[in-house]
């Protein structure tokens, strides 16, 4: 059974509390309706919890949390998944800036478009590897500093359909990790140091376990995706700034 | 003429002090006072006495009583201009004084019974901090003229010369109060300036004090943070203004605003029970700027009570004595024994530890307790 | 052709050896880590490449015979007041290799002093002086958001607190150590300096560089960093100290985020800072998070909610021209504390053009915020850290007369286990152990000595500053606090005693 709540005319910080208390009692189901704007929702939780939320939640959403599994029902505001740590953020509308900002571990599902800077400074380490798969099209700067995990690009189902998959810079400063783009980038909106490559056996082997876990949640046809081309953007060195400086 | 008060030379002094209450609010003549005061001449250099008295105009006793001293009459014409926009004066006249040979050209004093003229009823709270406002208006912007005192029914009277002399100048000797403190001073640092003589009172609070606060400039700026202005640069000012602060503003019970100016050592907290210990320790770290540092013992009046205080360390006397229904404080046990020879009690209170007569409510006219 | 290398014709320094005193034991090549010192096996005599000395002094100290002088290279270029050797050396640095000029430490330059300029009060006749070995000196100080009134209820026996007081972290005297991290120097260091604020009752930092796992036990004495690069950050981590600072910036280079070569980032660090080894750790310039004051507060609460608030949040931020704006907006974002380093302030490495001509001097920067904050009538809701350039004890009795509640060292804790001042931090290869992670290197300053070192300068510092309020008539920290009459200026300009809040000394 699950906790339903509506926390229309609830503080952020009421509905946080609340939470940790119920998952304290040992409830591991939420519901959540009347969001809208609520910041910071789940917020440094570890509890491997589920929880839909009915609405748009405010920014930071599972901020710094590590387990749980979050299913939004509208859109996410800037910042969704800031230096998270495990779990996963499944978000059936758009999502704005910033989006998984330093995050270690878990995976963002976003079915549309992302804004600026998402994905930025995203890092693996030992068993931790984050995942961000967009269905639409992102802002510039897309895994700026990106330094491990892995960032895929759909362009399924966009609000610019005119414009680019991807905006400008992408990758700027990226020193690990891969981005996949579905279909063909043109070098232009790539930062330095980077490559673009065909993806491999292993490439696809990856893609295809990882977006079947995405088409499952978001009702999409995997053999309709997975069968298109895609482009692997890779840093050309783990130390893009070695010869910087001057001793 | 008088800018030079407003230099930023802070007063340096050293004093003495008294203080008598009768509780049940019968009325105690001024010779009274002045003997006792006068008894502490050795204290003094000349350079400042004063007395505040309170239950002395009760015929007026609904009136803020403004104590106004002006240094000529052009000053004090540009006062009252402005003074009467902004209050009504129900009676003002000078102050009686008396010619001192050792008194030269003192400057004029007048005294007005006001009201704020207001379109509605305020709390009292508000109405004084209106008040409050006025009076520290005319004290910065107008030249040549300085409000001594703005209480109900109370008055302070204050000049440069020893106690007795500023006694005789001001006729003490013909007014009778409930309570009365006075002050014999010793300045090191500022030449005599009428003003800058204690008492000093703001509201009904008046205070007199011995000692020099060493943390002077973090009290001032912690005060300017509520919008005190500090502009005598003396640590009664200060004194003053933290206990209006904490006690009338903040709504502090007396016996915790003393404590906040004068603060039990931490390895003291330490060994408290959780709940005072609690308290003492969020009293220190909201009110560490209140914390006065250094020598002094106070006395401070209000209408209602008396209160007597030492630092925490006790670098400055302070002696209180009880006979029947009066309380007697003062630098000195001389100073006591000289008015009241054979005191019920005498005793030295504790560094810190505020000693707190107040009259049982219902005894005087506007009584405030904060007991 | 041979590549010409201009600036290694022109070395800084100059190793004497004295050949009769020299015993040829060769210490010296095993202590050097710039390989100055070699061997000359055919002829058997101990050589020294001038280019190569950094003048960290090691072989100088470590001589047993006392056969090693470093001095300055006696060579000089003719005079030029514009183009002084720095210059000139700089320039064949940068024509040789075409890179930024990197330096370590803070800002070396002449600027004016300020602390240099401040004299202190004492007591004579007018009130008594106080002797602290006979009397009561209190220098605790209390980190976090202070209430401006107190509410209480009577109790049978009193009174008692209506509601307690937000999250604060005390500390037994009004110093703490700077954040630094566990990459840019050794984590021996880290473990003395922990120690070390454990027994002194302070804090210190980790840096940006996450939390070793040997550090786990001092969490009352940890402030935990949250820097751009969000190295090492986790739950866990945020709630493994007593506070957590948000770094926006330092003194050293205010405007740029910082840059931990993959060189550095061994199997520890890379625990610690949870990346793969060998990748360089860059650490954006803004948190990119945080691209307005909004987002600030946005960031803030994101902390303290996923702490409960539990713990007081920090913002440390360079002092910078309009430090008082931001000061006050840092604080009306909901920070706890305002950590303020100044252009002096130190570094493992920063471009030099920043660490010499960007930020403003601190003594500046904490007056024009004290200020500001009271203007607003917020400064006693806050607590306001200073950093960058604190010397001595009177150091740092000079800023929390300025304004500080306490200040924050990191250079002075070096220099007490060790450190030359050869700023070559960035190399990696601290001959000293200090700014080092090599593991032989560090075993040359083990935990145990940085404790000692650390420990008897604080102590020292601590014995000096109640010696100082003592003198000045106070026996309480608190009432030195912004208490500019304990201060006199001496040489300054009007314009500085107004932006100092000081009198001229005479005055």
């Amino acid at each position: 059974m699950s906790v339903i709540l509506n926390v229309e005319n609830w503080s952020y910080t009421k509905v946080n509390q609340y939470l940790r208390e119920k998952i304290l009692e040992g409830e591991t189901e939420f519901e959540l309706h009347g969001v809208n704007g609520h910041r910071y929702l789940f917020a440094g939780i570890k509890q491997k919890i589920k929880a839909k939320i009915l609405g748009v939640p405010g920014l930071d959403l599972g901020c710094f949390m590590s387990g749980p599994e979050i299913y939004v029902y509208g859109n996410v505001q800037d910042a969704c998944g800031n230096t998270m740590e495990e779990g996963k953020i499944v978000v059936y509308g758009m999502a704005g800036d910033v989006i998984g900002y330093s995050m270690r571990g878990g995976k963002i599902f976003i079915k549309g478009d992302v804004g600026y800077r998402v994905g930025i400074h995203m890092k693996a380490y030992q068993d931790k590897h984050p995942v961000i798969i967009i269905g639409g099209k992102t802002g510039d700067f897309l895994g700026e500093y990106m330094a491990g995990g892995t960032i895929i690009v759909l362009g399924l189902l966009s609000q610019h359909p005119e414009k680019p998959i991807t905006g400008k810079f992408l990758g700027t400063g990226m020193h690990g990790g891969v981005i996949y783009i579905r279909g063909e980038l043109d070098p232009f909106f790539l930062g330095k140091n980077l490559k673009i490559s065909p993806i491999n056996e292993e490439d696809l082997t990856y893609l295809k376990t990882i977006l079947t876990e995405y088409c499952a949640d978001m009702d999409e046809n995997l053999e309709s995706i997975i069968n298109d081309r895609f482009s692997k953007i890779t840093p050309v060195s783990h130390r893009p700034y070695g010869n910087l400086y001057a001793y | 003429m008088w800018e030079f008060i407003f230099k930023d030379n802070k007063d340096i002094s050293g004093c003495g002090v008294s203080g008598i209450i009768n509780v049940k609010g019968s009325l105690i003549p001024g010779d009274l006072i002045i003997k006792s005061i006068t008894c502490q001449e050795e204290r003094g250099n000349g350079l400042g006495a004063g007395f505040a008295g309170y239950g002395i105009y009760p015929d007026f006793k609904e009136f803020y009583a403004l104590h106004v001293m002006a240094e000529d009459k052009n000053s004090l014409e540009r006062f009252e201009r402005f003074l009467f926009q902004q209050v009504k004066a129900i009676y003002h006249e000078p102050i009686p004084t008396r010619k001192v040979k050792t008194i030269k050209n003192p400057p004029i004093f007048k005294r007005y019974f006001v009201k704020l003229e207001l379109e509605e009823q305020l709390p009292t709270e508000e109405e004084e901090n209106k008040l409050i406002e006025m009076v520290m208006y005319i004290n910065a912007n107008l030249n040549g003229v300085y409000i001594l005192s703005s209480g109900k029914n109370m008055g302070v009277f204050k000049g440069v010369g020893f106690p007795e002399e500023i006694a005789e100048f001001f006729k003490i000797d013909e007014y009778q109060a409930y309570i009365w403190t006075a002050h014999n001073r010793f300045p090191t640092n500022t030449p005599g300036w009428w003003g800058g003589a204690h008492p000093f009172s703001l509201l009904d609070w008046s205070i007199v004090h011995n000692g020099e606060i060493s943390s002077y400039g973090t009290n001032k700026r912690y005060l300017e943070l509520f919008g005190y202005k500090c502009t005598l640069l003396t640590d009664t000012e200060v004194v003053t203004y933290l206990l209006d602060l904490l006690i009338r503003r903040h709504k502090q019970p007396i016996k915790l605003a003393c404590t906040a100016l004068a603060p039990p050592f931490w390895m003291e907290i330490e060994r408290l029970e959780e709940e005072e210990k609690n308290l003492l320790e969020a009293l220190r770290i909201v009110y560490g700027g209140a914390l006065l540092n250094g020598p002094f013992a106070i006395i401070f009046a209000y209408n209602g009570g008396i209160v007597g205080l030492t630092d925490r360390v006790k670098l400055r006397p302070l002696v209180v004595a009880k006979f029947e229904d009066f309380y007697y404080l003062a630098s000195e046990e001389a100073a006591i024994r000289t008015i009241c020879p054979n005191p019920e009690l005498i005793w030295y209170p504790k560094a810190g530890e505020p000693v707190i007569i107040e009259m049982p409510m219902g005894t005087i006219p506007n009584q405030k307790s904060y007991a | 052709m041979k590549p010409i290398n201009f600036s290694s014709f022109y070395p800084d320094f100059y190793v004497e050896r004295l050949e009769n005193k020299c015993i040829k034991c060769k210490i010296c090549i095993k202590e050097c880590t710039y390989e100055v010192h070699t061997w000359d096996e055919k002829k058997k005599i101990l050589k020294e490449d001038h280019s190569k000395c950094v003048g960290c002094h090691r072989c100088e100290a470590m001589c047993p015979t006392n056969a090693i002088i470093i001095k300055r290279h006696p060579s000089q270029f003719r005079e030029h007041h514009l183009w002084n050797p720095y210059f000139i050396k700089n320039i064949y640095k940068q024509a040789d290799k075409g890179g930024v000029l990197l330096s370590s430490t803070g800002c070396d330059l002449p600027l004016k002093i300020y602390f240099d300029h401040l004299v202190i009060d004492a007591c004579q006749v007018t009130n008594p002086p106080i002797d602290p070995l006979r009397e009561p000196m209190e220098l605790r100080t209390y980190i976090g958001s202070k209430p401006e009134k107190l509410e209480v209820e009577k109790t049978e026996t009193g009174y008692k607190l209506k509601k307690a007081l937000p999250p604060l972290i005390k500390l037994e005297m009004p110093i703490i150590f700077a954040g630094m991290s566990y990459g840019a120097i050794s984590l021996h260091i880290h473990q003395g300096l922990a120690r070390a604020a454990k027994e002194l009752g302070i804090l210190y930092n980790t840096g940006e560089g996450g939390l070793h796992s040997s550090l786990y036990e001092y969490k009352d004495h940890t402030i935990v960093q949250c820097a751009s690069g969000r190295f090492g950050v986790n739950v866990d981590y945020l709630n493994a100290g007593v506070a957590i600072e948000i770094k926006i910036g330092q003194g050293a280079k205010p405007g740029i985020g910082g840059h931990l070569p993959g060189e550095k980032v061994n199997e520890e660090i890379s625990k610690t800072r949870m990346i793969p080894l060998g990748t360089d750790a860059l650490s954006p310039a803004p948190h990119h998070d945080i691209y307005s004051i909004e987002d600030l507060r946005g960031l803030i609460y994101a902390l303290k909610e996923a702490t409960e608030y539990k713990k007081p949040v920090f913002v440390k931020v360079a002092a910078v021209n309009n430090i008082a704006a931001i000061a006050s907006g840092i604080v009306r974002a909901g920070a706890d504390a305002v950590v303020i380093d100044g252009i002096r302030g130190g570094t493992g490495a920063a471009p030099t053009m920043f660490r010499q001509y960007v930020g403003i001097p601190i003594e500046l920067a904490i007056s024009a915020v004290d200020k500001r904050l009271r203007e607003e009538g917020i400064r006693h809701k806050t607590t306001l850290i200073a950093s960058g350039g604190i010397r001595c004890s009177a150091d740092v009795v000079k800023a929390i007369a300025l304004g500080a509640d306490v200040v924050a060292i990191g250079t002075p804790l070096l220099i007490a286990v060790g450190c030359t001042l050869c700023q070559r931090c960035y190399t990696g290869k601290c001959p000293w152990g200090i700014a080092t992670n090599n593991p032989e290197l560090i075993k040359r300053l083990p935990p145990e000595v940085v404790y000692e070192k650390v420990y008897n300068l604080m102590n020292a510092w601590r014995s000096e500053i109640k010696e100082m309020l003592g003198a000045m008539g106070l026996n309480s920290i608190e009432s030195l606090r912004s208490n500019r009459d304990k201060l006199r200026a001496i040489g300054l300009t009007k314009e500085e005693m107004e932006i100092l809040e000081v009198k001229h000394a005479g005055e």
